[in-house]
């Protein structure tokens, strides 16, 4: 049995345990304890019922925590009595967990923890790798997440818009430690969109898969980031980019729009172009007008201003960047590209310079450093 | 989530108020002091925001290649530098304004007399992850 697979048992174990009557936090470290065991052991042993292999360990190993901890004594009495369940829960019906752990009364990061964790099946030390904590770290992260839980009254169940926020914030975190995020997102969402019918869920779908499609065009060997236009269009998934572009049509037919549905639609009018050349920009600046309408962001006015550079030139581009705020993140990068392709090279130079000096990542502080260089080559 | 170094300095820093150098100090303040670290440290690894801290010896060399075949030339130390770092912490918080926070509550550690140091420290953030999603 892969990993993948073992894992993906986890949300099921918890929500058996916790049918029995195990409190959600203990259920939550009682199966996280038997699945590191599984992966030791079963590399050579594997068990032939691994679901219920999981279950006994992790139901044994909370029956050992209740009656080791005095405290809990009161409670020996209800798990004493082995639970009368029928069929377990299918590995399908994760739902409740989904929403439980990434409950808007969690912050971000700590709901990205739980939701690795008791959703994902990853170890503590797996997701301490992936965002560079140590693992004590994380570990405490997912500690407290569990103890707000216990305070959160039963009527505030928590919300989809929140669950895709935090499968959003997993997917764009990308790979920098053992697990790749973009994967286990894409996996998370799947089973998401597997149980709910919320046409949100398939937008968002779509949109990972239309970008994870051109994640190997992305970056050259050496890391340094390769701008859309300048892409191996070759290189591109063709068959993640039929099934992204599926699954948002089936989502847009449900008449129910949202903003990832209009991302992702504009990610298809990227990967549906053949050639940079071949881009529809009316169309895009059209679903950028949407996401506008319906978040309101000023990251999608920006975006917006660069897609109507495309479609009506660089000066209607630089006219509609003059309505944003100067402060927003990446403006002196979209207004410096703005301005070298409607030749004004001096001015493009000074704003990549100063674009690089505040870019949050390294990768596009040397494209931005780079862009610079290349316009300076010229003069 | 974002990742800040906070920068200690021995020389560098603006003047901290409480500004009496650490070995005017009774062995009871520098002990207070160190105190307050390790249970402001272990404060921060109990709330999910601490990654890493170390403290740096003053003494330290200059180094640089000096051409193929060749050993590097080191050099120094030099009394004169004029920044010099004494430690540093990194924290992964939720906000800016978190980092800001962690970091006056790092500056209050005491100093001579029991009072606040007041110590400038110096925040700068660490290089994010690059996003998948940009357009």
């Amino acid at each position: 049995m892969d990993e993948i697979s073992l894992r993906s048992l986890v949300p099921a174990v918890i929500t058996v345990l916790v049918r029995r009557g195990a409190d959600f936090a203990s259920a939550e470290d009682a199966v996280q304890e038997a699945l590191v065991r599984a992966l030791g052991v079963w590399s050579t042993d594997p068990p032939r019922d691994p679901k219920g292999w999981l279950v006994t360990a992790a139901w044994r190993r909370f029956v050992d925590q209740v009656r080791s901890d005095e405290a809990r004594r009161a409670r020996e009495l209800k798990v004493e009595q082995e639970p009368a369940t029928g069929a377990g829960p299918g590995a399908d019906d994760t739902l409740e967990l989904f929403f439980l752990c990434a409950h808007p009364s969690l912050t971000p990061a700590s709901a990205i923890a739980l939701t690795l964790r008791a959703v994902g099946g990853l170890t503590t030390r797996q997701i301490s790798e992936a965002y560079l904590v140590p693992e004590a770290t994380m570990a405490q992260r997912i500690s407290r997440a569990k103890a707000r839980l216990a305070r959160v009254p039963l009527d505030q169940p928590g919300s989809l818009g929140t669950v895709l926020h935090v499968l959003y914030l997993v997917f764009n975190e990308g790979y920098s430690g053992s697990v790749d995020l973009t994967a286990e997102a894409i996996r998370l969402t799947r089973q998401l969109a597997a149980q709910t019918d919320d046409p949100e869920v398939g937008g968002l779908l779509a949109l990972m898969l239309l970008h994870h499609a051109r994640r190997a065009a992305r970056t050259t060997p050496s890391g340094r980031l390769v701008p859309l236009a300048e892409q191996d269009r070759s290189r591109w998934d063709t068959a993640l980019i039929s099934e992204g572009v599926a699954i948002l049509q089936a989502a847009l037919a449900r008449d129910r729009l949202g903003a990832y549905q209009a991302q992702g639609a504009i990610a298809a009018l990227h990967a549906d172009a053949l050639r940079p050349e071949d881009t529809d920009w009316v169309q895009i600046v059209e679903w950028y007008d949407e996401l506008v309408r319906l978040t309101d962001s000023p990251v999608a006015r920006l975006n917006r201003a660069v897609a109507v550079g495309e479609a009506d030139g660089p000066r209607a581009g630089l006219a509609a960047l003059a309505d944003l705020d100067p402060a927003l993140p990446r403006y002196a990068a979209a207004a410096a590209y703005l301005h070298a392709r409607a030749g004004d090279r001096d001015r493009a130079i000074e704003l990549y310079a100063a674009a690089a000096r505040t870019a949050t990542n390294a990768a596009e502080r040397n494209h931005l450093t780079r862009e610079a260089a290349r316009l300076r080559g010229q003069l | 989530m974002a990742k800040y170094l906070l920068l200690k300095h021995y020389r560098g820093a603006p003047a901290s108020v409480n500004d009496v150098p650490m070995d005017r100090w009774t062995p009871e303040e520098i002990d207070a002091h160190m105190t307050y670290l390790d249970e402001w440290a272990a404060k921060l690894e109990r709330s999910g925001e601490f990654v890493d801290g170390k403290a740096l010896a003053p003494e330290g060399v200059w180094v640089r290649h000096d051409g193929e075949g060749r050993p590097p030339v080191t050099d120094g130390p030099f009394a004169e530098t004029k920044d010099l770092i004494a430690g540093w912490m990194v924290i992964d918080v939720d906000s800016y304004e978190r980092a800001i926070e962690l970091a006056g509550q790092l500056s209050a550690a005491p100093g001579a007399g029991g009072a606040p140091l007041g110590e400038w420290l110096e925040v700068r953030p660490l290089y994010d992850y690059t996003p998948t999603i940009t357009e």
